[in-house]
């Protein structure tokens, strides 16, 4: 059984960190990364050609994560292929061991590195979550009897902060109905409105981690304000970093206090470190959360 | 209407300087390429200008009724028969669907002048929009009339996607998010929405399209 599925289940917060596979065959790169990230974690997120660009896909880097002993989380989006290939990856995941999968749309390929690519969404993130709970209990999206079915636990994205709120929330209702076990959120800014999410979803008995995102640098407050979604760091946070004579160290401080508030109303923390793997462990340690 | 917009003429240049045209027939269309700015009278002219300038002639010029539509086309072609003959190629100021029917009602090296780029609704004069992508299963009845399939950039039928932000779509950063216009609609209206909406069906749209109502009513993919 999924480590991560047993410790939310049992009430423990728990610590999922993230990966990016290497754009290329060479793995050092994520397995330093890795061995890093895997001790400090319950499970880690393997990331599915993120910001639609190209990387090696999260099916080979997550077997690579379970092979070095640690618990990898299986994400797949919707963009890059249609019914039949995202069934097809859900079985050969489940035969390589992959327990836990996180669904979601994936961003739009005019965003990325292909931008003339075809987006696919033959499914949604909502539909292909009903597809996969259908595999569970051993059946296609056809409702044939597969030979061997899957058991996975379920995990999709939601977003607390943006509005308009009841759409939100309506959206994440609808994915705990086609299966979501687990939300795994955006960044986390403003902790009254992850707590607004956390009261309305948890009677449905989905777990939600939290995401903490590692704002670095001045550069990465910018990068995410004009161009993942409108102004999502509030004013005060990204003074904050931006002022700073040292902003890693800041942006460290910031997420030790994020991940202790969030203790007390989510279930898990999700952290972000964009590449500082490093600065995980005394996250965790400092914040109490460990 | 189906929207066009003019080819790259640098292609249409290489396209002619290929087959060795020296002389070329120009043809536009009376419906949708007039109605777009792109096919219409005046935009005829400009590429009768543009192939002069190359230093080819312009053995003839007329503007079609309907392009795609064949028996009007056939007319067409032959009320300029003569013409036609003395000409190496045809451009076609059109869309896809009229630069075929030319190809066939013609026996001359036949190029487009135009890529065709969506169905598209007249929002005002020299306006369109694209609303509709014919998908040959109508969800509108449940989307309160906005087609998420087509004005969704990502075409989801259940949205917002995650990009979602005060409202505002992701990709299309000026606009407002369609999942929640639909919502929003649908509340007005006192209508609820209705659950989660099952995959599409794209069998319901099988490509190459086609109907008959001579036998039957014939359909491709039904």
């Amino acid at each position: 059984m999924s480590r991560l599925r047993d410790a939310l289940e049992r009430g423990e917060f728990v610590i999922t960190g993230e990966v990016a596979p290497p754009l290329g065959t060479d793995m050092t790169g994520l397995r330093e990364s890795i061995a890093i990230l895997g001790p400090q974690c319950h499970a880690l997120n393997v990331t599915d050609n993120q910001g639609a660009t190209l990387h090696l896909s999260s099916l080979a880097a997550s077997r690579t994560v379970l092979e070095m002993g640690f618990e990898p989380i299986f994400q797949q989006t919707c963009r890059d292929r249609n019914r039949l290939a995202l069934q097809s990856d859900l079985l050969a995941a489940w035969t390589f061991g992959l327990e836990n999968l996180l669904v979601v749309t994936g961003d739009d390929p005019r965003g990325g590195d292909h931008p003339e690519a075809k987006g696919v969404f033959d499914l949604d993130s909502t539909q292909l979550l009903a597809v996969a709970a259908g595999m569970n209990e051993g059946r296609d999206m056809h409702e044939r009897e597969l030979a061997g079915g899957t058991g996975f636990y379920l995990g999709a994205a939601v977003f607390p902060e943006a509005e308009p709120w009841d759409v939100q929330l309506d959206r994440a209702l609808r994915k705990v109905e086609a299966g979501a076990m687990f939300f795994q959120t955006q960044a986390v800014f403003d902790l009254d409105k992850f707590a607004r999410a956390a009261e309305e979803l948890r009677p449905s008995g989905v777990k939600l981690i939290a995401g903490i995102l590692l704002l670095k640098s001045p550069r990465v407050v910018r990068f995410v304000n004009e161009r993942l979604a409108g102004l999502m760091i509030p004013e005060a946070i990204a003074a904050r970093i931006e002022r700073a004579t040292d902003p890693l160290e800041e942006s460290i401080v910031l997420a030790i206090e994020q991940a202790r508030e969030l203790l007390a109303v989510a279930d898990g923390v999700h952290v972000m470190p964009l590449g500082v793997d490093g600065a995980v462990e005394r996250i965790i340690a400092e914040a109490g959360i460990g | 209407m189906i929207i066009t917009r003019p080819r790259d003429w640098a292609r249409v240049e290489a396209n002619l300087e290929e087959i060795g045209a020296r002389r070329v027939f120009i043809m536009g269309c009376g419906q949708c390429a007039t109605v777009a700015k792109t096919g219409g009278e005046e935009e005829v002219l400009q590429a009768k200008a543009a192939i002069e300038q190359s230093g080819r002639e312009v053995a003839g010029w007329t503007i079609g009724e309907v392009a795609c539509h064949e028996g009007d086309t056939k007319l067409t072609a032959r009320k300029h028969h003569d013409a036609l003959e003395t000409a190496d190629a045809v451009l076609v100021l059109s869309c896809g669907a009229g630069v075929q029917t030319v190809a066939d009602a013609v026996d001359k090296p036949v190029l487009p002048g135009l890529e065709s780029v969506f169905l598209g609704n007249v929002v005002r004069h020299g306006v369109f929009e694209e609303r509709c992508q014919m998908c040959g299963e109508c969800v509108l009845d449940l989307t309160a009339g906005i087609c998420p399939v087509t004005t969704c950039p990502k075409g989801l039928l259940n949205g917002p996607c995650g990009g979602m932000w005060e409202g505002m779509c992701e990709v299309l950063t000026d606009r407002e998010c369609i999942h929640v216009l639909i919502r929003r609609r649908l509340s007005a209206q006192r209508r609820v929405a209705s659950g989660s909406l099952a995959p599409k069906d794209f069998s319901k749209k099988l490509k190459p399209g086609s109907v008959n109502l001579r036998a039957g009513r014939k359909e491709t993919g039904r």
